[in-house]
């Protein structure tokens, strides 16, 4: 059992909580992530990554899009509740070290697993260029933890509600075109962006790090449902990733194994929100 | 549909007779002219649709005729073919003289898991190959049952409320932490726990039981037999730690540095699906048997309250041979999938698996296809299985594990329609403790080294089970748990 500490809505369908794990908040690297279930009987597993700990405390932050089953009903829980299972850190740590000027790319929700990247590649001694991007200023999150650490700050939203109008591709574009050239850029957000992310850069030779969320059930190599194609290798993004050579990712692929239950999850979407509109009308 | 299907009642009426009739004492002639009881199933139209337990054990007549088929012979080879050399004559004569309470502590005295291993283990190449009535009569199949004789005491105690759980010593203050909660496992922990060391298990689940519970199937083993181990365990006071993944919750030499444990076993399993290399393997629809079996199973997926989502098949292809690619197939059939396809290369004299898994899942309307291998899975235009390619084969000559190796027939091949692969290959060993914790010395597979007592190559860390030995069986998992069990045992003892 794991307690839920607190709990804040950052967006519409974006939560943010803070749960005990002392375990976990010891041991847990950037870059990691773990895997809830809400309750043993007929619970799913679903990996989330860790957007901060504080060992201290004995806790782990998650933030979290309530788009399945798991994540809407962890969205309808609070502060004092709890969640029956946690397990990890899970994955390899993000490999940090000084190369220079870090561009950290952030696409949505993905901002959150990016921020502790950030955080450790600014404490390694790197310039931190941080480029955040979301459809509009609403489902932006995080941006004052990110300003604390970048060197700079660029945002992007798609109706141009904030900051620049652009897709985060742009901004990233220039640069790989300015003086010094990026060391690593280290894109995470939906897939679609991580993609277009990596063809930005590979012109450039600018080595791209990407983290990746695929379906899992075990999160530590038993299942091999979260495999990836990178280069001509299958790989297990629990054991073998999160993070991979964005260059070699085949993310066509990965879109495609994403949507594998898409037809269940729809309907459980749309019960759940059903679910949530009974619910708030019985209050 | 199956007009040979024999009801329970029917076997047991059939076998009261019989007994009726024999006048003892009986000669080994006449004991041989005892027909080999059949094991009594669930009809295999009705099982296709539940996840209930297809083999439902004898009735007492039928285990007390079994029993009296076992010729007491003076050479007793079928010890010799059981991994743990449970006492099988032994244990087999009490049951014929109706004494189950004493069979049962015979089969004790080296087995912990009789309930599991009279149900999983592949008799037939173990205790059951070498039998003397079997050879007599020329057929496995005519061997004397020993698994099943060994199910119904196990069963027998178990609905009796008899299982009592091991006396434990007073304590040692030693602490053994063990890694995994499999059957290697179980068996160290209750065998170190016996001599009053304190015993923690870790388990990276959410539930205990490894292999018992996310791998092998309901249908072939009930789940409720594997908590009753567990709780055993409990009982005797062992803790155990679920979600907790040993070599990321905590590292392996952290446990014995700074968490003040005295020993460590690792019985983690084999747990990396392996896969053939072959194009298309990573489209939407390709599953290891691990993945498939572990939704199905451990959570649930056949159960329409489980959040796990289960891939919604039509036309399903298994590829393997072994008891869980059978495992699989029967589970795809019982998911609702219209068609099972079951792949192999080699034929069915070959085939790893149980006969009676073999024979289980052709009765079922699983559909097998010897000989043949896939060497392209195509897909449509959104990336979901459309079909694979297979390529036929043919025997040549005895590869190195003495089987006949299968040759390709070039230009064979030819298309076959389906909508789901499940690939049941095997497994590679996990690579998440080697990589943690330096110093632990691994083969070129990947499965740890040990000496001939289960020690690895770092002082008081023992292993055993598929992490040792690759993919294997429960049987030798609990052999193996057992050498390990009684080196830590010594080493404490020593400290």
């Amino acid at each position: 059992m794991n307690r839920i500490i607190f709990k804040k809505q950052l967006s519409d369908e974006v939560f943010q909580m803070r749960i005990e794990a002392p375990l976990i908040a010891r041991e847990r690297r950037a870059g990691q992530f773990v895997i809830i279930q809400i309750n043993s009987h007929f619970g799913e597993r679903i990996p989330l990554t860790i957007a901060d700990a504080d060992p201290v405390e004995g806790s782990i932050t998650i933030i979290f899009q309530a788009v399945g089953r798991t994540t809407h009903l962890l969205a309808l829980k609070n502060a004092g509740d709890t969640v029956e299972h946690l397990v990890g850190p899970l994955g390899q740590p993000t490999h940090i070290e000084k190369f220079g000027r870090v561009i950290c790319v952030g696409g949505g929700i993905g901002v959150a697993p990016l921020h502790p990247i950030a955080q450790a590649m600014k404490a390694a001694g790197n310039e931190v260029i941080i480029i955040m991007g979301a459809r509009n200023k609403q489902l932006l999150i995080l941006e004052d933890e990110m300003r604390q650490i970048a060197d700079k700050l660029i945002i992007c939203t798609d109706d141009g509600s904030y900051g620049r109008k652009a897709l985060v591709t742009a901004p990233l574009k220039e640069l790989c075109e300015a003086d010094p050239k990026p060391a690593l850029a280290v894109a995470i957000g939906p897939p679609v962006m991580m993609k277009f992310c990596a063809e930005t850069t590979r012109p450039y030779g600018v080595h791209t790090m990407v983290s990746l969320n695929t379906i899992m059930v075990d999160g530590t190599g038993m299942c091999g449902g979260c495999r990836v194609t990178v280069g001509k290798e299958t790989k297990f993004v629990c054991v073998d990733g999160p993070e991979f050579d964005g260059h070699l990712v085949d993310f066509d692929n990965m879109i495609s194994r994403l949507k594998a239950y898409k037809p269940r999850e729809d309907a459980d979407h749309h019960r759940c929100h059903l679910e949530e509109v009974i619910e708030k009308k019985a209050e | 549909m199956n007009s040979e299907h024999k009801t329970p009642e029917q076997l047991a009426e059939a076998a009261r007779k019989e007994l009726a009739g024999l006048k003892k004492p009986l000669s080994p002639k006449q004991r041989m002219a005892i027909p080999a009881q059949e094991m009594p199933a669930q009809d295999p139209a009705v099982r296709r649709g539940n996840m209930q337990e297809v083999a439902l054990g004898y009735s007492e007549e039928q285990a007390k005729l079994e029993a009296e088929r076992c010729l007491q012979c003076p050479t007793k080879p079928c010890i010799k073919g059981c991994p743990v050399s449970i006492d099988i004559p032994a244990f087999i004569q009490k049951i014929a003289e109706g004494d189950y309470k004493a069979s049962i502590g015979i089969i004790r005295e080296s087995s912990l898991l009789p309930s599991v291993c009279g149900r999983v283990c592949p008799q037939e190449s173990q205790c059951q190959e070498p039998c003397t009535v079997g050879k007599a009569l020329k057929s496995i199949d005519k061997a004397v049952s020993i698994g099943r004789l060994e199910r119904y005491v196990a069963d027998w105690e178990r609905e009796s409320g008899l299982i009592q759980p091991s006396a434990v010593k007073p304590a040692t203050g030693k602490k053994v932490g063990i890694i995994g909660s499999g059957p290697a496992s179980i068996t160290v922990a209750a065998d170190v726990r016996r001599e009053g060391h304190e015993v923690t298990v870790f388990e990276a689940f959410h539930r205990p039981g490894g292999v018992l519970l996310y791998g092998i199937p309901e249908f072939r083993l009930p789940k409720a037999i594997v908590d009753q181990e567990i709780s055993s365990l409990k009982s005797m006071g062992v803790e155990i730690k679920t979600d907790f993944v040993i070599g990321r919750t905590r590292r392996l030499t952290d446990l014995l540095e700074k968490d003040g444990y005295d020993a460590l076993f690792i019985g983690t399993g084999a747990g990396l699906p392996k896969f053939m290399n072959i194009e298309g393997e990573n489209l939407v629809g390709v599953f290891s048997a691990n993945e498939y079996l572990t939704r199905a199973n451990l959570m649930k997926g056949y159960d329409t309250r489980a959040a796990t989502p289960i891939f919604p098949s039509k036309k399903v292809a298994v590829l393997g041979g072994g008891n869980v690619a059978m495992d699989a197939a029967r589970s795809a059939i019982r998911l609702g999938a219209e068609e099972v396809h079951l792949i192999y290369r080699r034929t069915e004299a070959e085939m790893p698996a149980r006969i009676e898994e073999v024979a289980h899942a052709k009765e079922e309307g699983v559909i097998f296809h010897l000989l043949q291998n896939p060497v392209k899975i195509r897909s449509d235009e959104r990336g979901w299985v459309s079909g694979m390619q297979v390529l036929r084969y043919e025997l040549g000559e005895p590869d190195s594990s003495g089987r006949r190796r299968p040759v390709e027939i070039k230009g064979s091949e030819f298309e076959m329609d389906v909508d789901t692969v499940i690939v049941a290959i095997g497994n590679e060993s996990n690579p998440l403790i080697r990589q943690t914790t330096p110093g632990l010395e691994t083969s070129k597979w990947g499965t740890l080294i040990v000496d001939n007592t289960g020690k690895t190559s770092l002082d008081r860390v023992f292993a055993g089970g598929d992490i040792v030995l690759g993919a294997a069986t429960v049987i030798l998992a609990m052999g193996e748990g057992r050498r390990a069990a009684a080196a830590i045992n010594k080493l404490l003892a020593e400290k």
